[in-house]
């Protein structure tokens, strides 16, 4: 008697994308109805996310209809910081960019910087800045995660991240190291949920148990920055009983190669080498020093040997022993430094030696390796292990990742079944290729090549002969020489100080520097501001291209309004960051869903546009006229290198072509009607040992991941490191300029080993002063700025407390909902505490860039995300502390990869007065809601099914 | 008729089964159902003060959570929460216009919104804060198990489950027939010692909850030793182990 | 629980309108309460007038005002419903006891309908103090107190509003009356006070240990709630009250509503004209302050289940 309609018609139509309310990149199906969406589900035959769908990429529909969209492209009027701006036609907004931007190409490109965040379209963007001519260019991934990059590329060859992944199916033990939710969010809980079915044991090793860490069989609440004497102890404990996979690295690692032993001398530390430059090893059945690729020899662990010519070596793996064997990294020397107990420590070596040997898994699958040696098993390491921020987001990041990576090296656990596995197209040849581009820049000529590389020496740096660097940011000098990824952080600093030179536009691309990705944002808002003595703004001129009305738009001069993921189209290369897994390469697209209701572009099309206009090569045509129509033209038609475009499925004129081949004029109807993603699936034989699977190589060359079918030889023992430090002592043609402190700091983290040592800012800091670690962590179900926008997903976390030890909290007579100050050497802010066990004692956390600017995404200026919500961002110092004596302040960052050291943040907590309860601090003016803006509604009745009225 | 449809044996009970052991708190049950319920049966989820002070809305699923002793540092706990379905809940009886009403057919309990006259009493009689008040149209609503999707016709057999388990990244949400002891989630409820909340309250929920797993602090559930026995062979010399060990490439 | 000024003033008023009305139609047939037709049918009109404003403010509480009729046709399950169907029936008999009084009709079918009436009142009132003794969720409700006493506040209130306007018509039988409400009012206090101690001492409520099921894991408390901001649930039925505040309130709720129109009522007793007809009416207004004041504590005072999963540890 009560009607229901229980088959009510859903859609009209359902259109397949991919997912863009974070970088996981998970496929959905958008059910739409009379033009409205209806409902977004998550695609089941997606190989990212299977149908499942986050809390945020279920919000779609609130981020389609925000109220914060920007609508048209906006030309500053008034003040910057003022959000004062006129709407302008876009005629007029690209004459002016390309006006602007022209002349700096015709005199010095190098006066552009341009800087993306999280975008998804590098391979697009790096190489628009590489046609531009500016070394200048970076995304986010500087103040990310480029010590997981790098530590990864440069000892495995492949990485964390989202560049490799745990064996789900098979594993029997898994270490999550400093993980709340990564870039892998769907995947990696997926997979936690099937190790959890099949009873496996899950160890989060994370200062705060919440999330993942809550979920998992044991939790390690580890004292933040020291993973890597952790780590050491582990190994310290596998090497004393012996329990490492002689084999494993014996023939897929450099641990037999011959170090040569010379101190002082020019060649100290290097690999010996044969008269062709290739590395020897020491043939115990010859005892000849012979080419360690040789797979006829008994290659020695340890021992010291004559080289023809006198010189003394001795095997990488001696060294390493040497190094961690001793006393210093014995659970008990480190167990009181990590906060964790000597005998845990011990239990979990135990652990993954018992997993890894005891309970190994043999595979009857039959492979071929590089040497053409056929296996008729395929021998798996059962121990997987994952890490991101708690590891990459401190100074020490480099050398703790390293660590990890040895530590799975002497396991045998990469990328054999049940353990490690790299996901195409990685593994690279390691040391990674190619060098950064950008050490001659010319008007209007393109750089020799990309802006972004790995160097393997200091050669490759980007430095003048006497060391200045030539990036803006410093990037690829002696302050970050392996900075594979630019920093960010640094950016705005470097250009307002004019150190090491003035710029004349900084050109920006979804990210919000102005606020949550900028260390110590309320300076950086002043140096955006910040004149010189004839009142010109000190950085000239700004151009942001973001989708929203985020804090960093009222910095802008010029602002061009991008689309939402639902209205463009996009790319997720191979060249750039797809979504491949360890069962073959996978990349994807978006299309438009939705037509635009507003005047504006997707950026990558305003981009080609500036491109034409700028005359880029390889923007043009021979007549000069623009060669891409627009980016889906561009995605069907570039060609990087013959044959090889941004999109690898269906090429070919006929489309049957995989990985490389002619371009597909349908190519992507292809992909639309698979779902908006192509997948290869490797055949069961190249599954493992990539790195040494000859059938995988010649698979990875014809797509062209790889240049020659070689082995990938692994590094426990890393010789660019040595390099660099050779070159500290004053060897070699490029040296560091003779500031023995810079010199000195090479020396000591330019170790070809992985060691530890405190966190920089920890050092230089009284830690008595500063007790405390202060950490933050990703919330689920918001994406960094882009969610306070969003009507539901705000709801869920509007504003932020400060998570603290309860005993600590007591101690320092600190109660829940307290307000309180958080003081670092840097500046202080004020929040609300609340205290909770299941955190490290010494360490205090929050959620990651809640708190908004007031005005900032057309909410009212009294949100609570302005009044209660909070940035650690506004302790975080971009710079450490002045060093003692001379010598400018080093920036915030890991010494080796320039990777921003948010983590290494330490502080103390003080009670606020009672007058001061009540809003956090700092407070900034409220941003003007800028023109074309309408207030945001009151109510939503949000029903696509329903009656028009109440549509947002 | 807000009487309760008399209990019929081995009759359809349809709920759900949550795993707080695999729950990580991630929201997005909460979220999709959000997504699903605002353009379905219960239509519209309204939202206040959406993008002002005090932001509220309507929402059919939320997930709290709670810290647990658990030998001096707390384990947390995630913890989703929608109506539970329950066999004999006063949500319904206590309802003074028939709109509050369980299905005999699948013991979903559900709100006629056009009999509501919002009087709130049903929201004062569930224990476990599934009924949610639409201010804006002035009438109850809650939680359908999606009985829109469930037996939607319009959808392709695989999609008829719940939005919010459909999406559960976890897998820490399961639904089924309660009823039938052989059902999937039976059989899980009785492996796992799944729970009613509450039971002091006699509602005899019909979605259930499993407990957290003890942690495995134990040789990683596999029997290995608590610490590796490290080799004396070699005394100062800890290289001599190694030293004729011939390995081939 | 919120105190919604609704249903306070509901409850309140109602009370009052049923418990004097209850006077009238009992007391008077019997002979107990002699007086005269007309403060009789002013008495009555009072009451009804009562009860119509009672009855008008609760559906001041409901969405749908305009469906309220629905609201009568639950009055197998649900006390909701049927407090609505009793207080409707009773208009009949308390119009009809009314009509007979002014016409002077027949005698026997006058009784009747005032005997009817007061069993009305009765079971209304029953019915409206089921509706929140019936609820499980919420212990200081759920007791064998809450019947009792708004039986018995709503008779003393009701007691109290007669015994002023017979004052103010100057009826000799007044100071007698005066006495008995006053009497009344004393259990009302008692049960009021034993209410009280009960709540206080009760523990039998549930916990955040079987709100959540993991109290078998040791003890559990709220890291997060799911939201951020208060939802409905938490306006709903969230709502606390300090202990200090509370103690206060009661200590204005005994004066008013007790022992103030005791002392008043015997003042009224003792005196005459005037100064009877003014602590008469005193004594009814202040009860009726008091009586709200003890309302809106019933609700404050009221701890919801609900609140285990957002932070409280037992309810
Ligand atoms: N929902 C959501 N998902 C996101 C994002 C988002 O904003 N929201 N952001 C995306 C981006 S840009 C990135 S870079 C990834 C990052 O993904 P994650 O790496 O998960 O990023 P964080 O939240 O910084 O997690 C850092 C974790 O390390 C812990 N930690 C801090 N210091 C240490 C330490 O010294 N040792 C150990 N072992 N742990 C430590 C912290 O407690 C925290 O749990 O997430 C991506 N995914
Ligand atoms: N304290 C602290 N600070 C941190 C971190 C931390 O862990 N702790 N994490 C750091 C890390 S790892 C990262 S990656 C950064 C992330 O920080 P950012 O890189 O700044 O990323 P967001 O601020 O999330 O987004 C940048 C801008 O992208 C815009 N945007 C969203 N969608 C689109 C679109 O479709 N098109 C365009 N053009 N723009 C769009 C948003 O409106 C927003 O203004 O934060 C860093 N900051
Ligand atoms: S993880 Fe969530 S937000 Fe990110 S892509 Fe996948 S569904 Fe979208
Ligand atoms: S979606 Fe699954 S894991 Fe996420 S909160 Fe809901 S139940 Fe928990
Ligand atoms: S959970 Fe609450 S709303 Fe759902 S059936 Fe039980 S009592 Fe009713
Ligand atoms: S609010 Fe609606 S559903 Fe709930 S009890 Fe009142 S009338 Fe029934
Ligand atoms: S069953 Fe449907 S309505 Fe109920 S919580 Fe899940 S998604 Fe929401
Ligand atoms: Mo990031």
């Amino acid at each position: 008697m009560h009607a229901i309609d229980t088959s009510p018609h859903v859609a009209d139509e359902v259109k397949q994308t991919t997912c863009y309310m974070c970088a996981c990149r998970c496929g959905i199906n958008v059910h739409l109805k009379d033009g409205q969406i209806r409902y977004i589900e998550g695609n089941r035959d997606h190989p990212v996310n299977r149908g499942v769908l986050c809390a945020k990429g279920s919000a779609g529909i609130m981020q389609q209809y925000s109220p914060a969209r920007l609508r048209k492209p906006l030309l500053r009027v008034g003040e910057r910081g003022k959000a004062e701006f006129k709407e302008i036609e876009w005629p007029e907004a690209l004459a002016i960019a390309a006006e602007w931007l022209g002349r700096i190409r015709a005199t010095d490109p190098k006066k552009l910087a341009l800087f993306t965040g999280r975008d998804q379209s590098q391979a697009l963007t790096g190489w628009w800045a590489a046609q531009f001519g500016t070394p200048n260019f970076a995304a986010h991934g500087g103040f990310c995660s480029v010590n997981m990059a790098a530590a990864g590329l440069y000892t495995i060859g492949g990485s964390f991240w989202e560049f490799g992944e745990p064996d789900w199916e098979r594993t029997q033990y898994f270490m999550l190291f400093g993980v709340a939710e990564d870039h892998d969010s769907n995947p990696i809980k997926i997979g936690l949920a099937k190790l959890k079915a099949r009873g496996v044991k899950i160890v989060s090793v994370n200062p705060v148990r919440t999330g993942y860490s809550a979920i998992a069989d044991e939790w390690i609440g580890i004292r933040p920055g020291t993973d890597g004497l952790f780590v050491m102890a582990l190994i310290h404990e596998l090497l004393h009983a012996d329990r490492i996979d002689l084999d494993y690295l014996v023939k897929y690692t450099n641990a037999p190669w011959l170090v040569v032993r010379d101190p002082g001398g020019a060649d100290d530390g290097l690999f010996a080498r044969d008269d062709g430059g290739k590395p020897l090893a020491w043939d115990q059945r010859t005892g000849r020093a012979v080419d360690a690729a040789r797979i006829d020899i008994a290659p020695a662990l340890v021992g010291e040997f004559t080289l023809p010519g006198g010189r003394l070596a001795v095997p990488a793996f001696q060294l390493l022993a040497g190094r961690y064997m001793s006393p210093d990294y014995a659970p008990d020397a480190v167990a009181a430094a990590c906060g964790v107990a000597a005998d845990t420590i011990r239990r979990i070596a135990a652990e993954l030696a018992h997993t890894a040997f005891e309970r190994q898994i043999v595979l009857d699958q039959p492979w071929t390796d590089c040497h053409g040696r056929r296996h008729e098993t395929m021998i798996g390491r059962p121990v997987a292990m994952h890490a991101m921020r708690g590891i990459s987001a401190h100074s020490n990041g480099f050398h703790t990742c390293r660590a990890i990576h040895l530590l799975q090296m002497l396991l045998g656990a990469i990328d054999t079944p049940g353990s490690f596995r790299y996901e195409p197209p990685f593994p690279r040849p390691c040391p990674p290729a190619p060098r950064p581009a950008g050490r001659t820049v010319s008007p209007n000529r393109p750089l020799s090549g990309m802006p972004l590389g790995q160097p393997t020496g200091p050669e490759d740096l980007l430095v003048e002969a006497d060391g200045t660097p030539l990036r803006i940011d410093k990037a690829y000098s002696w302050e970050a020489p392996l900075a594979a990824h630019g920093l960010m952080h640094m950016v705005i600093r470097n250009a307002w100080k004019g150190d090491p030179y003035k710029i004349d536009t900084l050109f920006m691309y979804m990210s919000n520097m102005a606020w949550n990705s900028a260390m110590n944002s309320a300076e950086t808002i002043a140096m955006l501001t910040d004149k010189e003595a004839d009142g010109s703004y000190k950085i000239p001129r700004i151009i942001y291209a973001d989708a929203y009305f985020s804090e960093t738009v009222a910095y802008a001069d010029l602002v061009l309004p991008d689309t939402t993921y639902l209205e463009r189209w996009d790319c997720i290369s191979l060249l750039d960051r797809p979504i491949s897994s360890a069962e073959g390469p996978a990349d994807a697209i978006r299309q438009p869903v939705l037509k635009p209701d507003r005047d504006v572009r997707p950026f990558q099309d305003v981009l080609l546009d500036l491109g034409a206009r700028l005359k880029l090569p390889g923007f043009i045509d021979a007549a000069g006229a623009p060669r891409y129509k627009d980016y889906p033209d561009y995605i069907v038609n570039h060609e990087r290198r013959p044959g090889v475009g941004p999109l690898a499925g269906w090429r070919g004129a006929d489309g049957d072509g995989q990985g490389s081949g002619a371009r597909n004029p349908r190519q992507l109807e292809a992909y639309v009607a698979n779902g908006c993603f192509w997948r290869y699936h490797l055949p069961a034989d190249q599954l493992y040992f990539k790195h040494a699977n000859k059938a995988y190589l010649e698979t990875a060359k014809r797509f062209g991941f790889v240049d020659a079918v070689e082995p990938i030889i692994l590094q426990l023992y890393s010789e660019p490191l040595q390099k660099f430090r050779l070159a500290a002592q004053g060897h070699g043609p490029v040296q560091p300029p003779a500031d023995e402190a810079l010199r000195r700091r090479v020396t000591t983290y330019f170790d070809p080993l992985p060691i530890w040592y405190m966190p920089l800012e920890e050092a230089s800091v009284a830690t008595d002063e500063y007790p405390l670690h202060a950490v933050t962590q990703r919330p689920m179900p918001m994406y960094h700025a882009w969610h306070s926008q969003n009507a539901w997903l705000r709801q869920i976390v509007s504003q932020n407390r400060l998570y603290i030890h309860r005993a600590t909290a007591a101690r320092l007579g600190l109660a829940d909902d307290d307000w309180a100050w958080v003081i670092s050497h840097h500046s202080r802010i004020k929040c609300q505490i609340r205290t909770m066990d299941g955190v490290n004692p010494q360490t205090v956390w929050t959620w990651n860039a809640i708190g908004k600017r007031a005005g900032a995404w057309n909410l009212a200026a009294d949100a609570p995300e302005a009044t209660r919500g909070f940035l650690l961002n506004h302790v975080i110092s971009e710079l450490l502390p002045p060093r003692s004596g001379a010598g400018a302040r080093h920036s915030n960052s890991d010494p080796v990869t320039g990777q921003a050291a948010w983590y290494d943040l330490r502080v103390r907590i003080e009670r606020a007065a009672p007058d001061e309860a009540a809003e956090t601090a700092p407070r900034f003016p409220p941003l003007a809601r800028p023109a074309g803006f309408a207030p945001p509604p009151a109510t939503l009745r949000y029903n696509a099914a329903g009656p028009r009225k109440g549509r947002p | 008729m807000t009487e309760l449809p008399a209990p019929q044996a081995g009759g359809k009970k349809l709920g759900l089964v949550i795993d707080l052991d695999t729950c990580v708190g991630c929201h997005a049950c909460a979220v999709n159902c959000k997504e699903w319920n605002t353009s379905g049966h219960s239509a519209p989820l309204p939202d206040f003060s959406a993008y002002q002070a005090e932001p509220s809305g309507v929402w059919f699923n939320r997930i709290h959570s709670f810290e647990v002793e658990d030998g001096g540092c707390g384990r947390t706990v995630h913890f989703p929460k929608n109506c539970l379905h329950c066999e004999t809940p006063d949500c319904v009886t206590v309802c003074p216009t028939g709109a509050s009403y369980k299905r005999a057919e699948d013991g979903i309990v559900l709100v006629d919104a056009d009999l509501c006259i919002g009087c709130k009493l049903c929201s004062w009689a569930c224990p476990y804060g599934a009924r949610e008040f639409d201010d804006d149209a002035g009438v109850m609503k809650k939680c359908t198990l999606c009985i829109d999707k469930i037996y939607n016709q319009n959808l392709a057999e695989a999609d008829r489950v719940p939005a919010c388990v459909a999406t559960c990244p976890a897998s820490a949400r399961h639904f089924g027939d309660l009823g039938d002891p052989h059902s999937a989630v039976s059989r899980l409820v009785a492996e796992r010692g799944g729970y009613d909340l509450m039971p002091e309250m006699e509602y005899r929920p019909v979605s259930k909850y499993l407990p957290p797993r003890p942690g495995k602090t134990n040789g990683g559930g596999a029997g290995a030793p608590a610490r590796l026995d490290h080799v004396q062979q070699g005394g100062e010399n800890k290289f001599l182990r190694w030293v004729d060990r011939l390995l081939s490439r | 629980m919120h105190p919604a000024l609704s249903i306070i003033l509901f409850t309140t008023l109602s009370g009052m309108g049923y418990g004097l009305l209850f006077w009238l139609g009992l007391m008077v047939p019997l002979w107990w309460l002699p007086i005269g037709a007309y403060t009789g049918l002013a008495g009555l009109a009072v009451a009804l007038l009562f009860v119509t404003a009672g009855l008008s403010c609760s559906s001041a509480h409901l969405g749908h005002p305009e469906r309220a009729w629905r609201a009568f046709t639950q009055w197998r399950s649900s006390w909701l419903s049927r407090e609505g169907v009793a207080s409707l029936l009773t208009y009949v008999p308390a119009l009809g006891y009314g009509y007979l009084w002014f016409t002077g009709g027949d005698d026997r079918l006058w009784s009747l309908a005032g005997y009817a009436s007061a069993a009305g009142a009765v079971v209304t009132v029953v019915c409206t103090a089921m509706i929140y003794r019936s609820l499980k969720t919420v212990r200081r409700w759920h007791n064998g107190w809450v019947v009792p006493n708004y039986l018995a506040l709503s008779g003393a209130s009701g007691g109290t509003w007669i015994v002023a306007v017979m004052a103010i018509r100057n009826e000799i039988s007044t100071p007698r009356t005066a006495l008995a409400a006053a009497a009344v009012i004393a259990v009302a206090a008692a049960l009021k006070v034993g209410y009280w101690r009960f709540i206080d001492q009760d523990r039998s409520g549930s916990t955040i240990a079987s709100a959540t099921g993991l109290g078998r894991l040791g003890q559990v408390r709220l890291l997060d709630p799911p939201h951020t901001e208060d939802n409905y649930l938490l306006k709903e039925m969230g709502f606390q009250i300090g202990r200090k505040h509370a103690q206060k309130l009661r200590r204005i709720a005994l004066v008013a509503g007790f022992a103030a129109p005791i002392v008043l009522l015997i003042v009224t007793a003792v005196t005459t004209e005037t100064a009877a007809a003014a602590a008469a009416l005193a004594a009814a207004l202040v009860m009726t302050v008091g009586v709200f004041v003890e309302r809106w504590l019933f609700f404050a005072e009221a701890k919801h289940t609900v609140t285990l999963y957002y932070g409280a540890s037992t309810a």
